[in-house]
């Protein structure tokens, strides 16, 4: 009961406070006051995991009628993924912030956003009241902005801000409608009353209101289309808030839905298919445009996308489950979806946080211009290597424990299926696959072109690894990609209360029991044996080789022996053939110089990847909207009197019009008579 | 276990048989069947060279290779007998764990820092991308057919019976000799017996392997074929009994080591750039053999 109060003044605290501390102090008092808040948050949640909700309801006033806050398991596992991720990422930030330390007030500035930040999504994840959740809801947007364009000198940082922020205000608008609906319904914003509402409507309703929230979400969480914010806003910012974006701020979107699908009841057949077909293009779309990237951190942030895609996979299945009435389905789809949220926060993390220190070892992120930095900065290129393979869902580690819960729910849901259902699986599986095999050819790529080989570019300052201090928080999320691999079933019942909410059925203890546990202990058994079987073959190999002669020699290229680091294979030369395969999805905008002439002077190529979708809807629209109001541009000339003249014009027409609509009835009325 | 050991017994011979059967088709006489585990054998014995470019990357990727194969040979059952570890989609497992051996082989390649080497890492990484779905599809249409996830009850469960399952089974085997076939980066994707660096794919990537790595590395290629070799035998045995199932093994995997010979032999390596249709067919093969399954079940309502 105190904590709640407790909780806000803390916040309220350190807002106050930051602006008069020195440079050094900020940091460590923001972080501070992100670990107490995690430290209180962190324990009323895993009583909730634990199977103990909390509730507590406010008065509230007037306007927004009472506030509830409920923190059940859903809520729980959400609110430990943001801790986890807020205290992992705010130690990083306290280290990467370092090189920014003259800039003070811009720093208390960030300070303040980030404390606010974390408050709002942990707000966001127990306010079930539709008014005070929209306010939470635009505390986050501002306070991310405000965080992305930390660097807003650089004019490329202050457009994607504006365009996150635009774009999370087209969210607002749908969650605007979805909650006023709700409002006018019902009378009231409790998601309760609106839960017992939608109870007894059925059919097209509850649809129709449930997409409208979903467009919302989906804005956040970025799903194809609605995707285009994210390449833009998680390059321009530092680092930690990259992590923290792409690792937590996106799945709030996913907890919406979660949340909205839970509170509405829609049809969930009907839902479930829509979001699994949804998910499956998000997933390849993401993974296809990441490949094309240049940039290591727009790479990251079109691979959030494709993991969005298989979060929502997840929840399609599991909707669909739910639909049709196959328990175990539903079981496996949410189950997967909830701990793919936390795999993906995990690794996507450490990915964004390994590039900060890439970026801050080079000043670039263009990976055409990086290389050979594995023997610069091993440790880093190590927490890449690990954080790489669990993306591309590869075993013993965590990313291959959800997608292998998703295939089993695939799977399963394949024996008792359809004609309709075996094409929505055919088509899952494919892209499933498809997106598997994508994201490890884009993480060799990344990972061989940017660590591995020579360094392709020499810098004039010296490339050096990060401090100790700041690799530790990337250990620690390290280490629970391992573990998760390792004993998924210890992880897996934590998801037992959540998955039973979602299911609405506490039948979900009993299948995890007896179908998705004993699976779970033979894999840990087999990620024990694969590592036990590596190293004794490297053992033997040890062993072996140490009577032998080990030579050093430059790599074999044919009997020249003077390579240049330009003639190794460059990110671009890489992807080339997938490029040439898949050209007609994808767009890149090319300048090229051809070398011509008996004496040629320079040539040159420049490409820069594009996203067609996004030249589609959103691009040639604007443009079209933007030539079409030019015309009038003749309204607008700066002369006051004109300006006057059109609110008179304005007044006039609002008062004629309903008068000339009466006489317009009078008329056709009249015309009838005839 | 036992597929474990005969899988192993099988790979010792295999590539010797392929390399026999091409000797035979193109009028010499040939080494002898044993010759590539000699080969194996003698590299063991050697010291290695590696390049200055290269980090602990480029020491760890052939064990991991070579340990994906074997951990994915314990997932290979054999008739009734499972396979060392078994469970419910394990042939994802199957999948993603030989998947994990070519992430490494892919890094090592880019270890090095050469250009052929970059060539071939591509290239590899793009082909085994796109003969994923295929298998992936394939043991979907035997979960259909038999209402089993995984490799042990899928096989044992798959009776032949009438004459659509007869040509569920030709396909199926066609779709995994080429799956072997893109796997190992042989005919007609990939020609591993022309000169080092025009050989486009694999060969190409392990130019700077040496010694152990490089014996590692081979024997991990000969167990790759006697593994899906394996796989192929389970869509026949079925339920047959040891004494005649384990001759019938051997003689299968015989067959289909000549076979590859002999493919290998007669057909010509395709351009590279039409590598990615024709690997792509081999899904529209399995979507076959996933209708096949269709008309089976009588689902095509």
């Amino acid at each position: 009961m105190t904590m709640i109060p407790a909780f806000l003044a803390i916040g309220f605290f350190v807002i106050l406070t930051i602006p008069f501390l020195g440079v050094k102090y900020k940091g460590i008092l923001v972080y501070m006051a992100i670990v107490v808040n995690a430290g209180l948050t962190g324990y009323l949640a895993i009583q909730a995991l634990m199977g103990l909700p909390f509730e507590i309801i406010f008065p509230g006033n007037m306007v927004t009628g009472a506030i509830a806050l409920r923190l059940d398991a859903l809520s729980a596992w959400f609110i430990l993924i943001i801790n986890f991720i807020f205290i992992t990422g705010g130690f990083y930030g306290l280290f990467y912030m370092k090189a920014y330390q003259n800039q003070s007030k811009n720093l208390s500035l960030h300070g303040i956003a980030f404390v606010l930040l974390y408050s709002a999504l942990i707000s966001l994840t127990v306010i079930q009241n539709g008014m005070v959740f929209l306010i939470a809801w635009e505390i986050m947007a501002l306070t991310a902005f405000i965080s992305v364009i930390f660097e807003h000198e650089k004019m490329a940082t202050i457009k994607a801000g504006f365009n996150y922020l635009l774009q999370s205000h087209v969210a607002i608008i749908f969650l605007m409608l979805g909650f006023m609906w709700a409002a006018y319904k019902t009378g009231s914003y409790d998601f309760q009353v609106l839960s017992n509402y939608t109870a007894g409507e059925k059919g097209a309703a509850t649809v129709i209101l449930f997409t409208t929230f979903f467009v919302g979400f989906a804005l956040k969480a970025g799903f194809v289309p609605f995707h285009t914010w994210l390449p833009y806003a998680h390059p321009a910012a530092p680092a930690h808030i990259s992590g923290i974006m792409s690792g937590v701020m996106i799945k709030i979107g996913i907890f919406g839905i979660l949340r909205m699908m839970l509170v509405i009841k829609p049809d969930f057949a009907i839902i479930g298919y829509i979001i699994l077909v949804v998910s499956v293009i998000s997933g390849l779309y993401g993974v296809m445009l990441a490949i094309v990237q240049h940039n290591l951190k727009r790479l990251l942030a079109y691979h959030s996308i494709e993991n969005i895609g298989i979060i929502g996979m997840g929840i399609g299945l599991g909707s669909i489950g739910l639909g049709t009435g196959n328990l175990v389905l539903a079981t496996l789809g949410f189950a997967a979806a909830l701990l793919h949220v936390w795999n993906h926060a995990l690794f996507k993390s450490l990915l964004f946080f390994t590039a900060g220190n890439v970026y801050q070892a080079t000043h670039t992120l263009n990976i055409e211009q990086l290389g050979g930095l594995i023997k610069k900065m091993p440790q880093t290129a190590f927490l890449f290597l690990i954080a790489a393979i669990a993306i591309s869902g590869l075993p013993p580690f965590n990313g291959f424990i959800s997608e292998f819960i998703l295939y089993s729910g695939l799977y399963h849901w394949l024996l008792d299926a359809r004609l309709l259902s075996l094409v929505a699986i055919v088509f899952a599986i494919l892209g499933l696959v498809m997106i598997g095999g994508l994201a490890m050819l884009c993480f060799t790529k990344a990972f061989g072109v940017v660590f591995l080989g020579n360094a392709r570019q020499t810098f004039k300052h010296e490339v050096h690894e990060v401090s100790f201090q700041q690799l530790i928080p990337l250990y620690l999320i390290a280490f629970f990609i391992v573990a998760i691999g390792f004993f998924p079933g210890f992880f897996l019942k934590l998801l037992i209360e959540p998955v039973s909410l979602l299911a609405g059925n506490s039948g979900v203890a009993g299948i995890f029991e007896t179908n998705t546990m004993q699976t779970m202990q033979q894999i840990s058994w087999a990620a024990w044996g694969f590592i036990a079987l590596i190293s004794v073959i490297f053992m033997v190999r040890k062993l072996v080789s140490r009577k032998h002669t080990i030579a050093i020699e430059s790599t074999w290229g044919c009997g020249y022996v003077k390579p240049t680091a330009n003639m190794q294979y460059t990110a671009s030369s890489f992807i080339r053939s997938y490029t040439k395969l898949f050209k007609p999805l994808l767009l890149s905008y090319k300048k090229e110089k051809n070398i011509q002439g008996i004496f040629p002077t320079d040539g040159f190529f420049e490409s820069h990847p594009y996203d067609k979708l996004e030249k589609w809807l959103y691009d040639t629209p604007i443009m079209e909207f933007k030539s079409f109001m030019s015309r009038f541009i003749f309204l607008q000339n700066g002369r006051l009197q004109f300006y006057i003249l059109y609110g008179i014009i304005f007044i006039i027409s609002i008062i004629c019009i309903p008068i000339v609509y009466d006489m317009f009835i009078h008329l056709i009325g009249y015309f009838k008579q005839l | 276990m036992l597929s474990f050991i005969l899988i192993l017994i099988a790979g010792a011979f295999f590539t010797g048989i392929i390399i026999r059967t091409k000797s035979v088709a193109s009028g010499r006489k040939g080494p002898g069947i044993l010759q590539p585990i000699n080969d194996v054998v003698r590299l063991f014995k050697k010291g290695a060279v590696y390049s200055g470019t290269t980090s602990f990357i480029f020491q760890m990727a052939p064990t991991i290779y070579f340990s994906s194969v074997v951990m994915a040979m314990m997932l290979i059952p054999f008739g009734q007998s499972k396979g060392l570890i078994s469970f419910n989609g394990d042939f994802v497992f199957f999948a993603y764990v030989l998947a994990l051996g070519k992430f490494f082989s892919i890094i090592s390649a880019m270890d090095t820092g050469s250009s052929f080497e970059g060539m071939g890492a591509s290239r590899e990484s793009l082909y085994s991308l796109l003969a994923e779905p295929a298998f992936f599809i394939l043991m979907g249409s035997f979960a259909l057919l038999t209402g089993y996830t995984s490799f042990q009850e899928m096989f044992a469960a798959l009776h032949l019976g009438s004459y659509i399952s007869y040509a569920i089974a030709i396909l199926a085997t066609f779709v995994l000799v080429m799956i072997a076939m893109i796997e190992n980066s042989r005919m007609p994707i990939d020609d591993p017996k022309t000169h080092l660096e025009l050989t486009m794919i694999h060969e190409v990537m392990i130019l700077d392997n040496s010694g152990f790595d490089l014996g590692l590395i081979l024997s991990a290629g000969y167990l790759k074929f006697a593994l899906y070799g394996a796989i192929i035998v389970n869509l026949f045995i079925g339920m047959v009994p040891y004494p005649y199932a384990i001759p019938l093994f051997f003689v299968i995997q015989f067959l289909l080591a000549i076979i590859i010979g002999l493919i290998e032999s007669f057909i010509a390596r395709f351009r590279m750039s039409h590598n990615p249709q024709f690997i792509f067919a081999l899904t529209s093969v399995s979507l076959l053999i996933f209708f096949g399954v269709l008309l089976v079940l009588g689902k095509f309502i």
